[in-house]
Formats: structure tokens, C-alpha cells, sequence
């Protein structure tokens, strides 16, 4: 079935099996390989992406459920050559070792500072807890999500590619 | 002087092997070590941009590929510094000595009059129109490497020792950084019916259910007791692979029980019994005539690796030619595995390195690159992406062994240490397919191998059952006897710090269970049994940072516990303390770490590590355990194998004692046992009460607490 949804602030219509996890659609159909496959169970976290502005699980969310909304990925964030604040900071922090778990944390910490510009250690570790990290690169992220709040960005929102509602 | 040269030159004596000037004006650096999280590739690109003197963004790395870099074997037990560093350091004087000898000659000058400033040459300060791009030449290169050119004097470096950001975390926060993230042409999706055990055979497949389940017209391969799922379409093999358990019937499947997912399981297993050290037995009650004898006994259960992406692998054959895409940490090895396994010729097959999520050891890539390496021979001229499913990583995965150390020392009249015997039963720590492991498809098909043998690295190498089993302190005499299991319940293989982790538990752990006997404070007490110089720095300084001199007495529900050590008792040397809170649960507060590895490319680098590295011990001290019961593990996601969470991870504070004159140590593991052990003391100065068993869960502490 064709299902059109807003991706990254872009118009899409997929089609796939309604019940297609949005994590395979974002990654094979179209080609967003930001969102990673961690458990496929909604317990690691690193399939991460917001829905409508909240930070969602990808992985076993079916196709149909999300008809009309609007996805944003870690690619709607920034590029390389323009990271979006989130970014840079966790490269000024080099808050990573692997870096697998780190697309999915980014979604949750900018789903975190779009409501909560100003957060404490504490609501920082509320909002990262259902994430996963293995390599124990924890202290850094949480460091990295201080600064990317101080940097008090004015529109944490996505670059021109639109922010979610 | 080849027989000093590094064990990474001797098998790759050609420059050009690891060097290249190439026209955009950058250097090539080529090597067998690969990036598994721990920033590798930045320290080694230091290392050659400081003895070139070529500015780091020049360095551009090849790494892991066995056409193009060269053969170092796997990137294992922190040894990339100390070993691959040491060649590209030696490799880039040479080179450097070279190309600036030859120009001596053009000018008719004396090379001392000749420097190097971000790949342009000078002369006496001044340019003399030439450059590493313009004038190297074959000649250059067209030697064998002997090791001869004196590298730069440590008080010369300008890129070494400083903070150095890594270029690869850029792809991991935008986007596409990964395997799984390849896509190459004409590309199948693949997913592997597990065998259940190694000779379990599979009766009846019903091939019928398992396409209708899928919703799609999969492709389903079989080779022997290999199964695959493949299509066009991930979704479809992901659903066919979900439900094909149901719909196999296997007969020959292995039982297991709960028992044998303890480490005390392996006390009555065959094993292949070894004696190092002081050849006396040890002490029995009643043999010596003077001397309290006192033994305790620790031990940790099976763990996982648990990386966060489950194993991918990827490979194509084309034109009688295997290329295969892997995050293992060898391509060399796992290039011959795979050549032996599938009857081709070691030339047919190319294996190279693709950034996977942190391994910390041996765990499933190797096995998903020869599942897409077979499923390749049997569809050729497409690439087969076979990713493992979450369940399938932490149920066929080789996991750590089961790890049992009992201590028995024989103490003077001050309660302190004569006579010591660490006696060790465990599984193999390292069964690498190279190493007399075995590989989960090949165990599937008809030339099936014998089953692994168990091995473990030699002492000259660290050990395996046996790292860290001799203590670092002045005790008179030492032997470690060593119980290595002949079988073990499920795979086994190499996870960060081999028996490092359960051998530092017991020792750090006994040592203060002495000390509490002798009277004496714990830190006192290690400070009176120990000579080692870096050692005692180490443990005064996280013991003034402590504040270890205001300790409150114990069984307060509130700890400070230490503990060191030095890796395989010849790498870098690392101090941790650690308070914390226990109410039903552990609590880790702050951590307090002091760690000196030498001189340290990449300080940030290097902090990174040993912080990964208090964090990953503690998850394992305090809830890791892999479990056992019917036809295998059964902890299968991560609600059953529950890991360290951003809410449970405390303070961290680290500091690296410098000694930037002395050589490198490797360090990616030096924090690993002293930050259990350094656990366990405070857990038992919270308490009052011991718990030698790891994991230190809530049922294990009730049920200390009750003895």
C-alpha cells in the first residue's frame, strides 16, 4: 500500500506492506541509514527518531501508524559540513567511542532541548535512560548535551528543512 | 637490528606496504589494526604525521584490507600502540631519513642541514622548492624496512601527546558510518536459521510455512544444516528468520542446565592442568610449620560481548573472486578461515574492514561474514548482506568464559603474605577460528570441523585463564595453577581483558579481606607489600583524591573501596576507587581513576578509553551474567542481559600520570580489573559482608547477607 508521510521536512509516499517497521522503510526505501538496527524490540534505543517532535522507537513502529506525520532522522538534522548544534557538540566533546548508539541518543537529547532548553544533569539522564550505550561513553554524551544547551541555540529545530510541529 | 624490529614489520618489511605519497598532496598511511571504537586510527595517524612532520589532516589511513594494508594480525589486548604504533613510527623515520638522504645528495648538504615543514623541505630554514610529493620516488620506497632511522626524541613532539579529534565520529552523528549501512550493487538481504548446537541436524524444514510467514517469494539456501533466508526485500527475511525456529525440527540438539552457567561448574570438568611459577604444590593446612594459611574463592559467570548493533557481514562473488566486507578485528585471519572453510584459494578472497558497533573482543562478525560468504557462493554476481537478529547476537555469539579463582596465601606473623597460590579454573578466553575455534556455518555444512580445541594465549603473550594471576607484590613465592576446561557449555572467546577482570576481583578482593584480618587499612596495606614505584604513585594519588584518610568505618550501607593493577602485569598501570551506596540495590556514586600507560598519543583518546572501560566493568560486576538452560543461552535480549544505563553511571574523574619519556603501554583494558575489585571492596566495606560471586546483584548480596 502507497503511505505518504513527512520525512526531514519532505513529502514522501512509500510503498511497502502497512505493517513494514518504519525502521526498514527510513533505511531501505529510503535510503536514511541514520536510524540503526540495535534489538528490533524497543530496548536499546538506537533506532531512535522524532515523531511529530517526540522521540520515538523506529524499530517495530509499523508503516500505517505514522500515514500524515512527520519524521524527522538524524539526517534531518544536519550534514557534516553543517551539523546542527546537537552535533557539534558531541564532536567538540568527542563524546563517542563506537558511535553506533549515538544517532538514536542525539534524537532523544533534541526532543529533550526542544522542550526543556535549559536542562539539569538529572533531566538529561531521565530523558537518555532508555538508550543504550556499550562502550561507556556515557559521561561524555551527557557533557555534550550540556553544551549543545548552553550554545542556546535559537531554533534547535531543524536547518531549513523545517521543524516539526 | 630485524630481530628488534615489531612483529607488524617482520611480516610487512616493504615500505610501500605502508606508505604512499599521493597527489592531492596526502600521505597514505596503510595498516592491519582496525578502529573498533577505540580511536586507533587517529593515534596511529599522530604518530606518522609527527615522524614525517606532515600536518595530521594529510594522513589519510587504509586499514584492515587484505589486498591493500598490511597483515598485523588481529587488534586484541591493547597491544595496537605498543606494536603497530611502534612500526609506523619507525617506518615513517625511515622513510622520512630516506627521502631527506637522497635530497642531501641533490644539494650537496649535510642532512642535519635539511628539516621538514608540513611536507615541504628546507634547507638551513630556507624552501628549497622541493617536497615530499614532488621528490620521493621509488627509490625511496624500494627497500626493505630496517628499522635503523632514529625516530624524533620525545621532547620534540608536536602532534603526539596533544588532543587529537576523531574523523570518523562525524559519519556516526550525521548518518551512514556503518556495515549494515552498505549498499552495493545488485544487493540480497539475508538472514540464517541458526543450528541449535553443533551437531544438531535439522530432520524437517517446512519451507512452505516459513515463504508464507515472510509475506514475500524468498530464496531459501541450504548447504548441509545451513539455512538462509534471501531477497530483495530486508522486511521479508527478517519475518521468514523470526518465525523459521517454529517450523524446524532439529534432533541432536545439545541440554543445558542453569548449573553450568556458575563458574563452579568447571571444578569437576576435565581439564588440561598446568603448574607456573614457585614448583612447590601450595600450602595445605598442617604442611607448614609456621604461617596462618588463609583462602577465599571468587568468581564471575559466563558474560556477553553485547554489542549494540548485532554482527553484519557482507560478500560477493564475482567472476571467481570473494570480496568480503567485515568488523572483525583481523581481516587477515578471518580471509584464511574463510578461504580454508569454502575450498578456495587464499588469492580468491578479499577481506575487508567496515566500521562496526564496539566488539570489545571476539564475538559474531567473523561468523556473519562467512554466513554471507557461503550464502555468496551459492548466489554469485549479487552482494549478500547478512545481519544477525538481536536474539541470534546474544545467543550464538562466543561469549567469555566462566572464570573461578580460589586464593591461598600463607601469611607471616604480621598477617602479611610469604606464600601465594592463585588456582584458576576456567573455558578457553581466546577461541578465535585461527586459534583452534571453530566457526558457526562451517559447524553447519558437511566438511564440519572437529570440534574447537581449548587454547588459551601463552604466558609470554599475557595468558588467557592465567592474566593477571600472578600479583605484582613483593610476596616471596607465587604459583598460579592453571584448570583450562577442555569443553565449555557454549562458544567461548576473547572479551576485553581475557581473566584480567576475575583475576584482579579475587586478588584486590583478598588483599583487603587480608588486611581486615592483619588490622591494618587496605591501602596501608598494599603500600607495605609493594616496591613498584609507578604503582605506589598511583594508589597514593586516587587515595588522596578519595579521601581515602577519612574513610567511615564499614557497614554503613555506604563504601569506598580501591584497587589496582597493571594489565598482564606488563602494560598500563591503573588505579580505581570507587564509592557507592547499597540498599537493595548497588549504587556507584564517584569514581576515582589514576592510570599511567607511558607516553600517551592522544590524551583524550586515551581518557576516553579508560572511562569506556570503568563503565563496561562495572555493568559486568553488577549485572552481567549470561544464562543457560535447554537448548542454549537464554538470555537473549536486553531485558534478560541488562547493561549499565546513563541513570546507574556515576562521577567519573580520571587522571593519566604522565611519563611521556618512558614507552607506551597499551591501555584500552588497564582500568578493567580494578574497577571490579575496587567494587567488591567497597560493596564489602558498605556492608561489612563479602560477596565474592559476580554479578553483585540484589539476590547475590541477600544472600550474602544471610550466611
Amino acid at each position: 500500500m502507497a503511505v505518504t508521510l513527512t520525512v526531514n521536512g519532505r513529502d514522501v509516499t512509500v510503498d511497502a506492506d502497512a505493517t513494514t517497521p518504519l525502521l526498514d522503510v527510513l533505511r531501505n526505501h529510503l535510503d536514511l541509514k541514520g536510524s540503526r538496527y540495535g534489538c528490533g524490540l524497543e530496548q536499546c534505543g538506537s533506532c531512535m527518531v522524532l515523531i511529530d517532535g517526540a522521540a520515538e522507537y523506529s524499530c517495530a513502529r509499523e508503516l500505517a501508524t505514522v500515514a500524515g506525520r512527520s519524521v524527522t532522522t538524524i539526517e534531518g538534522l544536519g550534514t557534516p559540513d553543517a551539523p546542527h548544534p546537537l552535533q557539534r557538540a558531541f564532536l567538540e566533546e568527542q563524546a563517542g567511542q563506537c558511535g553506533y548508539c549515538l544517532s538514536g541518543i542525539i534524537i532523544s537529547a533534541k526532543a529533550l532541548l526542544d522542550r526543556n532548553p535549559k536542562p539539569s544533569r538529572a533531566d538529561i539522564v531521565a530523558a537518555l535512560d532508555k538508550h543504550l550505550c556499550r562502550c561507556g561513553t556515557h559521561t561524555r554524551i551527557i557533557a555534550a548535551v550540556r553544551k549543545a544547551a548552553q550554545m542556546g541555540a535559537p531554533s534547535m529545530g531543524a536547518p531549513a528543512m523545517g521543524a516539526p510541529a | 637490528m630485524s630481530d628488534t624490529l615489531p612483529l607488524s614489520i617482520l611480516n610487512n618489511r616493504r615500505l610501500e606496504t605502508w606508505l604512499q605519497f599521493r597527489p592531492d598532496r596526502t600521505v597514505m598511511l596503510a595498516v592491519g589494526k582496525v578502529e573498533i571504537g577505540q580511536g586507533i586510527l587517529t593515534a596511529l595517524s599522530q604518530i606518522a604525521a609527527e615522524e614525517l612532520d606532515v600536518g595530521i589532516d594529510r594522513i589519510a589511513i587504509l586499514s584492515g584490507d587484505t589486498d591493500d594494508a598490511p597483515d598485523e594480525g588481529s587488534t586484541s589486548s591493547s597491544q595496537s600502540i605498543e606494536v603497530s604504533g611502534r612500526s609506523v613510527r619507525l617506518v615513517s623515520a625511515e622513510l622520512r631519513a630516506r627521502v631527506l638522504g637522497r635530497l642531501a645528495q641533490r644539494l650537496n648538504c649535510a642532512p642535519e642541514q635539511l628539516s621538514v615543514d608540513d611536507g615541504v623541505f628546507l634547507q638551513d630554514g630556507n624552501p628549497t622548492g622541493h617536497d615530499y610529493w614532488s621528490f620521493a620516488n621509488a627509490e625511496d620506497f624500494a627497500a626493505d624496512i630496517e628499522g635503523t632511522a632514529r625516530p624524533k626524541p620525545q621532547a620534540a613532539y608536536k602532534v603526539v601527546g596533544q588532543k587529537v579529534p576523531r574523523r570518523d565520529l562525524i559519519a556516526k552523528v550525521t548518518g551512514a558510518a556503518f556495515i549494515h549501512d552498505l549498499v552495493r550493487p545488485d544487493m540480497l538481504h539475508a538472514r540464517v536459521l541458526r543450528q541449535p548446537s553443533r551437531d544438531a541436524q535439522l530432520q524437517a524444514l517446512n519451507e512452505t510455512a516459513i515463504r508464507k510467514a515472510s509475506g514475500g517469494d524468498i530464496r531459501i539456501v541450504r548447504v548441509g544444516d545451513f539455512v538462509a533466508f534471501v531477497d530483495a526485500d530486508e522486511t521479508t527475511v527478517q519475518r521468514a528468520a523470526a518465525a523459521a525456529p517454529g517450523h524446524a525440527k532439529w534432533t541432536g540438539v545439545r541440554v543445558l542446565t542453569p548449573l553450568q552457567q556458575e563458574a563452579s561448574w568447571f571444578r569437576d570438568q576435565p581439564a588440561d592442568d598446568r603448574h607456573i611459577g614457585d614448583p612447590a604444590p601450595p600450602a595445605q593446612t598442617g604442611t607448614i610449620q609456621t604461617g596462618t594459611i588463609v583462602s577465599q574463592t571468587y568468581s564471575r559467570p559466563f558474560v556477553a560481548h553485547a554489542a549494540l548493533a548485532p554482527s553484519c557481514g557482507l560478500a560477493e562473488y564475482r567472476s571467481g573472486h570473494l570480496s568480503v566486507w567485515s568488523h572483525t578485528q583481523g581481516v587477515y585471519p578471518l580471509r584464511n578461515s574463510i578461504a580454508d572453510i569454502l575450498g578456495l584459494q587464499r588469492a580468491q578472497v578479499t577481506v575487508r574492514h567496515a566500521h562496526g558497533a564496539g566488539c570489545y573482543g571476539h564475538n559474531g562478525a567473523d561468523d556473519a561474514a562467512l554466513d554471507a560468504a557461503v550464502i555468496a557462493l551459492q548466489i554469485p554476481d549479487h552482494c549478500i548482506r547478512v545481519q544477525w537478529r538481536r536474539e541470534e547476537e546474544f545467543g550464538f555469539e562466543p561469549v567469555s568464559t566462566a572464570h573461578m579463582t580460589s586464593l591461598r596465601a600463607v601469611l607471616d606473623d604480621q598477617g602479611r603474605p610469604i606464600d601465594w597460590t592463585a588456582e584458576i579454573w576456567a573455558g578457553s578466553h581466546v577461541q578465535r577460528p585461527v586459534f583452534g575455534g571453530t566457526m558457526l556455518a562451517h559447524e553447519a555444512m558437511p566438511n564440519k570441523p572437529p570440534p574447537a580445541k581449548a587454547n588459551d594465549p601463552t604466558e609470554a603473550n599475557g595468558g588467557g585463564g592465567t592474566r593477571n594471576g600472578f600479583p605484582l607484590y613483593d610476596f616471596e613465592t607465587k604459583r598460579v595453577i592453571h584448570h583450562l576446561a577442555l569443553q565449555t557449555p557454549v562458544r567461548t572467546s576473547s572479551l576485553r581483558g581475557l581473566g584480567a577482570l576475575p583475576n584482579v576481583y579475587a586478588l584486590e578482593c583478598f588483599v583487603d579481606e587480608l588486611a581486615e584480618r592483619a588490622d591494618v587499612d587496605p591501602v596501608a596495606y598494599r603500600l607495605s607489600l609493594l616496591s613498584d614505584p609507578r604503582a605506589r604513585v598511583l594508589i597514593e594519588n586516587v587515595a588522596a583524591r578519595c579521601g581515602w584518610a577519612t574513610r567511615e568505618p564499614a557497614g554503613t550501607g555506604r563504601g569506598l573501596g580501591l584497587a589496582w593493577s597493571r594489565y598482564k602485569n606488563k602494560a598500563a598501570y591503573a588505579c580505581v576507587a570507587v564509592e557507592l551506596e547499597v540498599d537493595q540495590d548497588v549504587a556507584l556514586r564517584r569514581v576515582w581513576c589514576a592510570a599511567d600507560a607511558g607516553l600517551v598519543i592522544n590524551p583524550d583518546g586515551a581518557r576516553n578509553q579508560l572511562e569506556g572501560g570503568i563503565v563496561h566493568a562495572a555493568s559486568m560486576t553488577l549485572k552481567e551474567q549470561v544464562t543457560l538452560d535447554g537448548d542454549g543461552i537464554t538470555s537473549l535480549d536486553w531485558d534478560r542481559y541488562p547493561i549499565m544505563r546513563f541513570s546507574e553511571v556515576p562521577e567519573i574523574d580520571v587522571v593519566i600520570v604522565e611519563n611521556p619519556h618512558l614507552p607506551t603501554l597499551g591501555m584500552g583494558e588497564c582500568t578493567f580489573g580494578p574497577t571490579a575489585a575496587a567494587i567488591g571492596n567497597a560493596v564489602a566495606h558498605a556492608l561489612g559482608v563479602r560477596v565474592r560471586d559476580m554479578p553483585l546483584t540484589r539476590a547475590r548480596i541477600a544472600a550474602a547477607l544471610v550466611r
